[in-house]
C-alpha cells in the first residue's frame, strides 16, 4: 500500500487520473489564451498605437502574484479548478501575445503587399498569410505557455487541493511518505517535456515550407527570465 | 485605357509624392515610368490599384473612375508584380500562383489546371510546381510572380521593378521573356524601372519621372532618345543616347555586296578577281569564318585558323543599324557581315554605307522613328 504508484485515497484519483487532471488544468488554460490571443494580436498589430497601452497591461497581470489572483478569485470562483485555471490562461496570454504580435509583423512587407494588390481583405490577410507565416513563432511561444503551466498548476493545492499532481507535495509531507513528492516531480517533468515534445512535433508538420537544414529558431519575444516554476509566491 | 487625370499624391508626413500628373496609358502595351529613385513611380502605380488613394485629381479605367468599383473588384483584375516576387512562402509554386483564381472562387483543381499552364507560359519547369519559393532561385521566384500575376488573365498588369533584383544575364532572359508573353497576351502593362535601358528596351511608351512626382517628358523611346525635352531627360538618358537610338532604324536597307565574298576553296583567279584589300572567307555552307588580305590567302587551302574574326553579324530585316555598326567597327576591314536566319552570309556593308544610311534615318525624321519603333 505505500508504492511509488499508490496514491493516497484522500486524492479520489488514480494515478493516471491525476494526470488527466493535472494535463486538463494546465491545457485548457493555454488553449483558452491562445483563442483570446489570435483576435487581439490582429488587433495590435492593425492598430500599431494599440499594441503599447496592451502590453503594459498584461505585463502588470503577469507581475501579480498567483497567490493574490486566488485570494482575489475565490470570492466569486470558490474552491475550484476554475480559480486555478484563469490565472493560468492570462499567463498564457501574457506569453503568446507578444510571441504573435512579433511573429505576424516579421512577415515581410512585400509579401503583404502582394496579398493586398491580390484583393485579399484584412481577415483573410491574417488568417491566410500572416498566421500561417507566424506558426513557428506562435509555436514557439506555445511551448514555453505550456510548460511553465503545466509547472503552475501544482499551486492549485493551496486552493482546496486543486494541484492535481501537485497535491502529491502535500501529501508527501501528510503521510511522510516522500516518494509521493519523488512521483510529483518527475511526472510533472515528463509531462512538461513530452508535450514540449509533441509541440515541436506539430510545427514541423506544419512548416514544411521552412528552409530545412538551415531551419532556423523561430523568433520570439517571449519574456525572459521567467520565474521559477515551482514558485508559490508567484 | 488607364487616364490619369492631374493627379497629386501628398503623405501625411507632407511629402508630395506625386504632383499634378496626368497621363493616358494605352490600352494592350506597355507603358513605362522610369526615374531616380523616390520620384514617385511606385505611388504612381499604386494609385492606380487604390494601394495608395491619391490626395487630389482622378483615375479612369476604360472612362470610369475607379473609385465607383469596390477596391477589392479592382485589384483582382489587375496583376501585381514586384521586386523579390513577394511570393506566399508558405505555399507551394502552384499554390502560389493558383492563389487569385482561388480568391475568385475557382475550384481547386481548375485553378491548379490554370496554375500549371501558367507555368508553362513562363517558361517554369513542371517539376518546380510542388516546390517552395526557398528552393527556386531569384529568376524562377520572379517568374512565378508574372505568372501568378496573370493567374486570373486580368486585362491590366502592374509591375513595379519586377527585375531589378536578378543579376544582368537573368534579367535579359526575363525582359525578353515578358515581350514574348506581351507579343501572345496583349495586356495593358505599367511597368515601372530605374533602370533607363529597361525602359527603352520594354517601353511602346516611356515616361520619365524627376523628383517631387513632376512628369519631364512622355514620348515613344525612339523619339526620347533623338529629342529629350530637357537637360535633366538628356542626362538621365546617358552618354551614348546617339549609339542608343540607332537600334530603332531597321538595317533591311542597307546595300550589301558579295564582292569581296570568297569560299574557303577559292582558286587564285577567283581570288584576285575579288579586288579588294580585305576578303571575308565563308565555309562550304557559306556561314562566315573570317576576314584576311589577300597577300595571306593560299589559294585552295585558306586555313580558317589564320584569318581574323569577323566580330557578330546582323540579319537585315530583323537586326538594327546599331548592330551592324556594331559588327563594322569589331571587324578588322571596317565592314560589318550580313547574314541570313540560317546563319549563311548574304553580303558585306561598309562603315561609309552604314553612315550614310544612319543620315538618311536621321532625315526622314522623328514620325518614321515612331513608326519603327511601334
Ligand atoms: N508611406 C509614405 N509616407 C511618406 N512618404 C512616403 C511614403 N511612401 C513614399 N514616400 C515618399 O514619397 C516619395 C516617392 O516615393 P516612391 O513613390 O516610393 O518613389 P519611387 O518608387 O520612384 O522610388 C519619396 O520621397 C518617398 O520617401
Ligand atoms: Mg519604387
Amino acid at each position: 500500500m505505500n508504492g511509488f504508484f499508490d496514491i493516497p485515497s484522500d486524492l479520489q484519483h488514480s494515478y493516471a487520473g491525476l494526470i488527466g487532471l493535472h494535463l486538463r488544468e494546465a491545457l485548457l488554460p493555454v488553449l483558452a489564451g491562445l483563442l483570446l490571443a489570435l483576435p487581439l494580436a490582429q488587433l495590435c498589430v492593425r492598430f500599431r498605437w494599440l499594441y503599447p497601452p496592451v502590453l503594459g497591461a498584461t505585463t502588470i497581470l503577469y507581475a501579480v502574484p498567483s497567490l493574490a489572483f486566488f485570494v482575489v478569485l475565490i470570492d466569486y470562483t470558490g474552491q475550484t479548478e476554475l480559480t486555478v485555471m484563469i490565472p493560468l490562461a492570462v499567463y498564457s496570454l501574457v506569453v503568446l501575445l507578444p510571441a504573435i504580435v512579433d511573429g505576424v509583423r516579421s512577415v515581410p512587407q512585400e509579401t503583404l503587399a502582394a496579398a493586398t494588390a491580390m484583393g485579399f481583405g484584412p481577415v483573410r490577410r491574417y488568417v491566410q498569410v500572416q498566421l500561417p507565416i507566424a506558426v513557428p513563432a506562435i509555436i514557439a511561444g506555445l511551448r514555453v505557455a505550456t510548460v511553465s503551466s503545466i509547472s503552475l498548476v501544482s499551486v492549485g493545492t493551496l486552493i482546496g487541493n486543486q494541484g492535481a499532481l501537485g497535491n502529491l507535495l502535500a501529501d508527501a509531507q501528510k503521510y511522510d511518505r516522500p516518494e509521493l513528492a519523488v512521483n510529483s516531480v518527475i511526472t510533472t517533468a515528463v509531462l512538461a517535456i513530452a508535450c514540449d515534445a509533441l509541440l515541436v512535433l506539430l510545427r514541423v508538420a506544419l512548416t514544411p515550407w521552412m528552409p530545412n537544414g538551415t531551419r532556423r529558431r523561430p523568433k520570439t519575444s517571449v519574456r525572459q527570465p521567467l520565474p521559477a516554476p515551482q514558485d508559490v509566491t508567484r | 485605357m488607364i487616364r490619369i487625370e492631374s493627379v497629386t499624391k501628398r503623405y501625411p508626413d507632407g511629402t508630395v509624392a506625386v504632383d499634378r500628373l496626368s497621363l493616358e496609358i494605352p490600352d494592350r502595351s506597355i507603358t513605362v515610368l522610369v526615374g531616380p529613385s523616390g520620384c514617385g513611380k511606385t505611388t504612381t502605380l499604386r494609385m492606380i490599384n487604390r494601394m495608395v488613394e491619391p490626395s487630389e485629381g482622378t483615375i479612369l479605367l476604360d472612362g470610369e473612375d475607379i473609385q465607383r468599383r469596390p477596391v477589392t473588384t479592382l485589384r483582382r483584375s489587375m496583376g501585381y508584380v514586384i521586386q523579390n516576387a513577394g511570393l506566399f512562402q508558405h505555399r507551394t509554386i502552384l499554390d502560389n500562383i493558383a492563389t487569385v483564381p482561388r480568391v475568385l472562387g475557382w475550384g481547386k483543381q481548375k485553378a491548379r489546371a490554370r496554375a500549371a499552364e501558367l507555368m508553362e507560359r513562363v517558361g517554369l519547369d513542371a517539376a518546380l510546381a510542388k516546390r517552395y519559393p526557398y528552393q527556386l532561385s531569384g529568376g524562377q521566384q520572379q517568374r512565378v510572380g508574372v505568372a501568378r500575376a496573370l493567374a486570373a488573365d486580368p486585362p491590366v498588369l502592374l509591375m513595379d521593378e519586377p527585375f531589378s533584383a536578378v543579376d544582368p544575364v537573368v534579367r535579359k532572359g526575363l525582359q525578353d521573356e515578358l515581350l514574348r508573353i506581351q507579343d501572345e497576351l496583349g495586356k495593358t502593362i505599367v511597368f515601372v524601372t530605374h533602370d533607363i535601358d529597361e525602359a527603352i528596351k520594354l517601353g511602346t511608351m516611356v515616361a520619365v519621372m524627376r523628383e517631387g512626382g513632376h512628369l519631364a517628358q512622355y514620348a515613344p523611346p525612339a523619339e526620347l532618345l533623338s529629342s529629350p525635352a530637357d537637360a535633366f531627360v538628356e542626362d538621365f538618358l546617358g552618354a551614348d543616347r546617339g549609339i542608343r537610338r540607332l537600334s530603332f532604324f531597321p538595317s533591311a536597307e542597307l546595300p550589301l555586296t558579295t564582292g569581296p565574298v570568297i569560299p574557303a576553296d577559292a582558286t587564285a583567279e577567283r581570288i584576285a578577281a575579288a579586288d579588294a584589300p580585305w576578303l571575308l572567307v565563308t565555309d562550304a555552307e557559306g556561314k562566315p569564318l573570317g576576314w584576311a588580305e589577300p597577300a595571306d590567302l593560299t589559294a585552295g587551302d585558306i586555313d580558317p585558323g589564320r584569318l581574323l574574326p569577323h566580330g557578330r553579324p546582323f540579319v537585315p530585316g530583323t537586326d538594327s543599324l546599331r548592330a551592324a555598326l556594331d559588327c563594322a567597327v569589331l571587324s578588322p576591314a571596317g565592314w560589318a557581315v550580313a547574314v541570313d536566319d540560317a546563319g549563311r552570309v548574304t553580303g558585306v556593308v561598309s562603315q561609309a554605307a552604314i553612315g550614310e544610311a544612319i543620315r538618311s534615318a536621321h532625315a526622314a525624321g522623328h514620325a518614321d522613328v515612331a513608326e519603327v519603333a511601334s
